[in-house]
């Protein structure tokens, strides 16, 4: 099955008040080249599960964004994603505030068809006195109370991966997949952009294939595209660009910021913006970060 | 070993806070910033070599990465994967010593990373969020370092908002007990506490050279327990310090407290 598509396709077939998952770790190989188009588009009133950075922080901007479900929102280097948590101090969108752990205990849950899973991460704090769909149940087992994690199902994934052949064989070849095996798995429609497309032979290599995550039936759609994560980074090809992200974090310093951010840099196409940021060779110099 | 007589705030808090993982033995610690962090290795290097570590990446390692920029023939110690799923699975397990920095710690221990001021749904100044907060604090160890101890980080009541389980009472989940929560040290700029005063109070441990009781009760809005005897915390020895300077080649210690004060202030 030939799953190859291109970002408009992908944005074509989300809907208004979908729930979407965005892969990837804060600055770290977000799907962002997809959340652009999300950008160009009149989809709203979408729900965002994510290791949230820049991708939380600009739908919220954009006004695309009616709830988060989040644990963080951050750039790392630089802690606090500053649109995001205008968003959040304006109180224009709804949340759903967890443990990183929880989430990826709801994403399992999703990916498996049980209504949740039980643990005791939350218990005692407000993430669960503040979320009351989220329940403590009674066991079975012991006189303990649990939390109940309810599954995060979701109506689409977006990932951004390194490789990927066009049936939906997806290779992250950087050092850490985060949660994005668990993203996949957990939506109905999971869309993968990819720096670089490969022929299926790339993967007779068991060594290439070991970093393969999730099985390609959990791959709806691939999008080739190449530098699509900045500016965050996809290791080991590019890190994230620290100087757009001082320059995106201070235009929210303004009045009108994020416009003018859209304005100087988006483009109604990626080939536009990839110009405006200096060009896909600037994208793949950029050094990988020291942690 | 005889103690450094030249040393800063910074160095005597790295040290004061490596003594956390001396007695842990073989499980993960894990400390997110400069201080923790170079806390965790240097107790790696020297009181406690079982202790596991990450590159604050994805890898194990068997010997604690140097912060910063490093060679380009730098070769890390690897030993495993870890990335952040399988943080969790070792999480839950227990096996870890997290030792972290909240904005906020009540008197019940209970901390906060993620908001101030303000509701849920409209908080009044917005931080990172709970992070790993809540699973954290009631599977494994966890230690504080607050490089400002003030009022505002100890404050008054309970946090704003409360991102990982503390010694309160009512909020004790059902068949739990409040000894099953283990907040170990609490290392700030003026002392070292615990919450091992009557009824989980937090104590004063130490005391850092010309920090008096006084001080240290002025900053923290609720009342501290304080023993018998308090001693003067521990100065560092010329051999912590040189670890800690081959562990920190670019200095980076030196920007963690403001003013980065000398460690003996009397």
């Amino acid at each position: 099955m030939n799953k190859q598509m291109t970002a408009t396709e992908v944005v074509a077939q989300l809907k208004d008040g979908m729930t979407i998952g965005i892969g990837g770790w804060g600055p770290r190989r977000k799907p962002m080249a997809l959340v652009r188009e999300i950008l160009r588009s009149n989809l709203k009133e979408l729900t965002i599960v994510s290791y949230g950075g820049a991708d939380v922080g600009m739908l919220c901007a954009a006004g695309k964004v009616k709830k988060v479900v989040f644990a963080f929102v951050s750039l790392d280097f630089i802690p606090l994603e500053p649109y995001f948590r205008q968003a959040r101090q304006s109180g224009s969108i709804e949340v759903m505030e967890i443990d990183e752990g929880m989430m990826l205990l709801g994403l399992r849950a999703a990916s498996w068809g049980i209504p949740f899973i039980p643990t005791e991460v939350g218990l005692g704090t407000d993430v669960i006195i503040q979320n009351p769909d989220i329940k403590v149940i009674d066991s079975p087992y012991d006189e303990k109370e649990w939390v109940a994690m309810p599954a995060l199902k979701l109506d689409a994934s977006l990932i951004h991966a390194d490789k990927a052949d066009v049936r939906g064989v997806c290779q992250i070849a950087g050092p850490d997949h985060y949660m994005d095996d668990w993203f996949a798995r957990a939506a109905v429609k999971t869309f993968v952009s990819c720096d670089e497309l490969v022929e299926s032979e790339y993967f007779h290599d068991p060594a290439q294939a070991r970093m393969v995550h999730w099985e390609r039936s959990a791959t709806a759609g691939v999008v080739p595209i190449a530098g699509g994560a900045h500016p965050t980074s996809c290791s080991p090809l590019y890190g994230f660009d620290v100087a757009h992200f001082k320059a995106y974090a201070a235009s929210a310093k303004a009045e009108g910021g994020f416009n003018d951010y859209v304005q100087k840099y988006l483009g109604a196409s990626e080939q536009e913006y990839q110009n405006n940021v200096g060009g896909l060779d600037a994208i793949c110099a950029i050094e990988l970060p020291t942690y | 070993m005889t103690a450094a007589s030249e040393y800063t705030l910074a160095e005597l808090c790295i040290v004061a806070a490596s003594k956390s993982f001396a007695d842990d033995g073989e499980v993960l610690g894990t400390g997110i910033g400069v201080v923790p962090r170079l806390a965790a290795s240097l107790a790696m290097k020297t009181t406690n070599p079982d202790l596991m570590m990450t590159d604050s990446e994805a890898w194990m390692l068997s010997e604690p990465n140097p912060i910063g920029s490093r060679a380009a023939d730098f070769v890390p110690s690897t030993e495993s994967w870890m990335g952040f799923s399988r943080i969790f699975d070792n999480v839950w397990g227990g096996k870890r010593h997290a030792m972290l920095g909240p904005v906020q710690i009540d008197k019940f221990g209970q901390s906060n990373t993620s908001a101030l001021g303000g509701s849920y749904e409209k908080p009044k100044t917005m931080m990172l969020g709970a992070r790993g907060f809540p699973g954290n604090s009631i599977s494994h160890p966890n230690s504080f370092f607050v490089p400002g101890h003030n009022t505002r980080v100890f404050k008054e009541g309970e946090c704003d908002f409360v991102s990982s389980i503390g010694y309160n009472p009512a909020r004790l989940p059902k068949g739990h007990r409040l000894d099953d929560i283990d907040i170990r040290l609490v290392i700030t700029n003026l002392c070292v506490m615990d919450f091992g005063g009557p009824d989980h109070q937090i104590q004063l441990v130490s005391l850092h050279p010309g920090v008096t009781v006084e001080e240290v009760q002025k900053n923290t809005g609720y009342p501290l327990y304080v023993p018998a005897e308090v001693p003067t915390t521990e100065a560092p020895t010329q051999e912590q310090l040189d670890i800690i300077m081959a562990l920190d080649p670019h200095n980076q210690r030196a920007h963690q407290i403001l003013d980065n004060p000398p460690g003996n202030r009397s």
